[in-house]
């Protein structure tokens, strides 16, 4: 999925499990690589039912507050409607930004996958 | 236009022999805002920084370059001046565009306040400059452009 060194856009990969969908997030969650998320999310969202947003971190070494933006505007779309979002695989640095941006008393984080879509 | 280039080295504030500057000049592209963060993770190294420090440095100058892309330029060209400085243990780092500049700075830099209109941004770039850096100065003025000047002490 990625290509060369560093600098070239990354991608995310969807994965629908039920009514769950799993987002599995690129390497680098900034403002560039976060500019198609809201295009291909809405996109999923309109023509699947998803009541809960998996966020996959384990590949994500870094974060900044680009990555709060969109991870805060899936959490309006899916409170708004009744279903929930969660994540899993969150590093030092993410970490760090999630709880300076206030998204870690938001969202549930976990450990694992299994864990994330088991409740 | 030019003022950081424009400056005589020997005569910048944070010069002399003690100090170790670097400058670089970027266009206004989303892709350069990895590439800017890098450039001065790799630059600050030689500080001998805790992995942590890099993060907080990282996450700080991709605040202020994302600003500068989507606010300053406003997705138009234009080139971003970057120059950081070590002098002792202590980092500084300036980023300026020349772009539309800011009106209102005290409700930019409030927590959460954005003005794009896309839902997508937090609003939280100058805060989170604030939180990973000792010390943040911005000065802006509109249709000159915006620097944001930035200092952390390094190991102790």
């Amino acid at each position: 999925m990625e290509r060369g060194l560093f600098m070239s856009r990354s991608t995310f990969s969807y994965e629908a499990k039920g009514a769950v969908l799993v987002i599995h997030l690129p390497k680098e969650l900034d403002h560039h690589n976060c500019l198609d998320l809201k295009y291909e999310t809405d996109l999923l969202l309109a023509e699947n039912y998803v009541s809960r947003i998996v966020f996959d971190f384990s590949n994500t070494e870094f974060m900044d507050s680009s990555g709060i933006g969109v991870l805060l505007n899936r959490y309006k779309q899916m409170t708004g409607s009744g279903g929930s979002v969660a994540i899993y695989g969150v590093g030092a640095q993410v970490h760090r930004i999630l709880n300076v941006g206030g998204l870690a008393r938001l969202m549930p984080c976990f450990e694992t996958k299994e864990a994330a879509l088991a409740v | 236009m030019d003022n950081i280039g424009n400056e005589n080295p020997q005569k910048k504030k944070e010069g002399g022999p003690d100090t170790d500057t670097i400058r670089l000049e970027i266009g206004s592209l989303s892709k350069n805002e990895e590439f800017a963060r890098v450039v001065i993770a790799v630059f600050m190294s030689r500080m001998n920084p805790t992995l942590e420090e890099i993060d907080d440095v990282k996450t700080a100058v991709s605040e202020a370059v994302t600003n500068a892309v989507i606010h300053g330029y406003r997705k138009n060209p234009g080139i971003i001046y970057i120059e950081a400085a070590i002098t002792g243990q202590e980092l500084t780092i300036i980023i300026k565009d020349n772009g539309s500049g800011i009106g209102d700075l005290k409700k930019a830099m409030e927590p959460m306040y954005t003005s794009d209109k896309s839902g997508e941004r937090s609003g939280m770039g100058f805060s989170f400059m604030e939180a990973f850096m000792d010390s943040l100065e911005v000065e802006s003025q509109i249709g000159k452009g915006t620097t944001v000047r930035m200092k952390k002490r390094i190991g102790g």
